[in-house]
């Protein structure tokens, strides 16, 4: 306990208001920014528990949080974003307010379904998996709600958030995971930046919405 | 060690090789030594086989899945060769998408070797993922409207079941962690089956939801199946066939390794009714969803989340008897489907659409290629002699022993999608001809031998066969 517990607890906790801060967020460039925050605590929470497990390799993948995922991709979707001249509004399939409402829902599922569980686990990592578990149900949620093809992204990347979260607050979880983590988040990137811009050329926008023209067979 | 060596290596040389190398008939020739190396090495490992490390593993499960993956891969590439050979020539696909259609396969077929053999539920989750990732971009690759659609969709809810797996991952690492010691022993199978009578159980129920939810986006389990039928009906038609054959058994692979660990840990829930219940659904669901096919890539896309719906129901029922079925069931619809979509794939190319309604009468217009159908069609719909009715004539036996009500509801699901199948085989083979007549130059030699080998199984199971299932049944608990 004391101020290590606190610390990481707090850490944990911002990253959870900021998954919750995109749920409301209607333009993209907002919603990319909060998505660098949530990376940058992530990063910070990553080092705080490389210096309390002592675990110097932790260091590594909090280096790859906070250049990769806080710096590079924010970045790089912002380019993309304004290349294809969508920084304008994104609408949401639901309401802010019932999405906020849900939102708060998942964390108070996800903390009363892991709590009681992790008791055999040391507090921190009882911490870090109840809080990533609420941040990935809220990426998840923010996946759902939203049509736009970037901000489906930025729901997938704050899955990726917690999952990170998860996996470093489990002590002593083998390094193959992280890395493997970090260099599934790379392809991925890139797989999705492939798809982007196919859909831009295709469509002109990148609206989901654009797409479901043609779902299922057409008669 | 060369046989669980070659498993691995051949694919991971082969995509190299292939990655730069555009004559088409050189690298289709490739492709087809590499997959056949691969097939050997995993023959090999029947025979012998290396003590398990902390990464690799093959033992009496696994080996099964390795087999019939290299096998259907092989035939697979077989088929491919004569596929893409029209794809070229109507300018479908160019040879720049060429080479990158031949790395990307070998790639994908090192990614489900390497998931098969792993003995690190890490490397495994890994593994899978690679596999994803390359069988999304095939899906995209002809970059029409359609295929782009159904790439990212498949990418989108692919990356979504992987995400929840990998939590999953994480949280059966942390049930271990005070039993095993941090570390990479954590994460190993062997040690993992060794120690799981000392795991937390209520974490283990936690993580076994999540790996159900993740690893059952990629068995194609309703309600998570949305993915499916767009990848299987959009992109080349060999990627429909490994997509069936071979993905979606990666992903149930992964799921009864689970499950055996959940058996293994006293007090969790029992993983068997929620397997039943997704796998009933997903059976019903797809049966009806038949009906409403006009889209002949499409359809068999359906039939398989209705057969995987029944595998995963046989291996909730569990015990001896329902495992074997699941086994059984399981190799029987790879090979049938694959020989399915060998069969569709150059009738889609000789008519030059894929909508049901616009081909017809195909017995008269191309015989041996229609009747080939007919043939998978009629496996593949449960009818006797071939293997598929044998298999789930024992699913629904079994289950009828045990669980009447669901049996009732099985056979329903079962006799919903029998009559959509052959209602659509009616008119796509017999019916009044419709559409191009002109001859095919189809490869017929993987459509033929995969169907010898279901109606072989059918007629006659061989002992040792049928002893080998039964010893890995008996370890699936």
């Amino acid at each position: 306990m004391g101020i290590s517990f606190d610390v990481a607890h707090m850490l944990a906790g911002l990253m959870v208001l900021a998954g919750l801060m995109m749920l409301y967020q209607d333009r993209l460039y907002p919603l990319l920014h909060v998505l660098a925050l949530q990376a940058a605590l992530l990063a910070l929470s990553v080092g705080w528990q490389a210096h309390l497990q002592a675990a110097p390799h932790l260091y590594i993948t909090a280096a790859i949080a906070l250049l990769f995922k806080a710096a590079f991709i924010p970045w790089a979707l912002r380019r993309m974003v304004f290349r294809l001249g969508i920084h304008r509004e994104i609408e949401s399939v639901v309401g802010i307010g019932p999405t906020m409402l849900a939102g708060m829902a998942l964390v108070a599922l996800s903390l009363e379904v892991m709590l009681p569980i992790t008791a055999q686990a040391d507090p921190v990592a009882r911490q870090d998996i109840a809080l990533a578990l609420s941040i990935v149900l809220i990426g998840l949620l923010l996946m759902v709600s939203r049509r736009n093809a970037v901000s489906q992204v930025v729901g997938f990347l704050a899955i990726d958030n917690g999952i990170s979260l998860a996996a470093t607050g489990a002590q002593g979880m083998p390094l193959v995971v992280e890395i493997s983590v970090a260099f599934s988040i790379l392809v991925a990137f890139i797989v999705i930046g492939v798809f982007l811009f196919r859909i831009r050329e295709r469509f002109d926008t990148v609206d989901v919405a654009a797409l479901d023209r043609f779902r299922g067979e057409q008669p | 060690m060369i046989g669980l060596v070659g498993v691995l290596a051949a694919p991971l040389v082969g995509a190299a090789i292939l990655a730069f190398l555009s004559a088409y008939r050189l690298s289709a020739r490739i492709n087809v030594v590499v997959s056949a190396a691969a097939f050997a090495s995993a023959l090999l490992l029947l025979v012998e086989r290396p003590a398990p490390g902390r990464f690799l593993l093959v033992d009496d499960l696994n080996v099964v899945f390795i087999v019939l993956g290299t096998f259907v891969g092989l035939t697979t590439s077989v088929f491919s060769a004569s596929y893409i050979g029209h794809e070229l020539a109507t300018g479908r696909l160019t040879l720049p998408y060429l080479r990158f259609y031949h790395a990307m396969f070998q790639l994908m077929a090192f990614g489900m070797n390497l998931a098969l053999a792993a003995n690190n539920i890490g490397l495994m989750w890994v593994a899978v993922e690679l596999a994803t990732l390359t069988t999304v971009m095939m899906v995209g690759i002809y970059r029409t409207h359609q295929a782009i659609e159904a790439a990212w969709k498949y990418f989108i809810l692919g990356s979504v079941g992987i995400a929840l797996a990998l939590f999953g991952t994480i949280l059966v690492y942390l049930a271990a962690r005070p039993v095993v010691g941090p570390g990479i022993d954590g994460m190993v199978w062997t040690v993992l089956m060794v120690h799981a009578h000392g795991f937390d159980p209520a974490l283990m129920n936690v993580a076994f939801v999540f790996l159900l939810l993740g690893y059952g986006t990629k068995v194609g389990l309703a309600p998570m199946h949305a993915w499916l039928p767009d990848a299987h009906a959009e992109g080349p038609t060999p990627i429909s066939a490994v997509l069936s054959g071979l993905l979606l058994n990666v992903a149930l692979y992964a799921l009864l390794r689970f499950k055996m660990l959940m058996a293994a840990t006293p007090g969790a829930i029992a993983p068997g009714p929620l397997m039943i219940v997704l796998g009933l659904v997903s059976l019903v669901f797809a049966g009806f969803m038949l009906y409403r096919r006009r889209d002949i890539k499409r359809m068999f896309a359906y039939s398989s989340i209705e057969h995987m719906g029944i595998i995963v129901f046989a291996f909730g029922m569990a015990g001896p008897l329902g495992n074997f079925a699941g086994l059984l069931q399981m190799a029987m619809h790879s090979l049938t489907k694959s020989a399915i979509f060998f069969s569709v794939g150059h009738v889609a190319q000789v008519k030059g659409t894929q909508r049901i309604a616009e081909m017809g009468g195909l017995t008269e217009t191309h015989p041996l290629l229609g009747w080939a159908l007919v043939a998978g069609v009629v496996a593949i719909a449960g009818l006797p002699p071939f293997g598929v009715f044998t298999s789930e004539f024992l699913v629904v036996s079994s289950s009828f022993a045990r669980q009447p009500v669901l049996a009732v509801l099985l056979v329903l699901g079962l006799l919903v999608s029998f009559g959509a199948l052959l209602l659509r085989l009616s008119a796509i083979a017999f019916g009044e001809p419709l559409g191009s007549v002109e001859p095919v130059r189809a490869s017929y030699v993987p459509i033929f031998a995969h169907l010898a080998l279901v109606l072989i199984a059918g007629v006659w199971l061989p002992g040792p066969l049928v002893l080998w299932f039964q010893h890995v049944a008996a370890l699936l608990g």
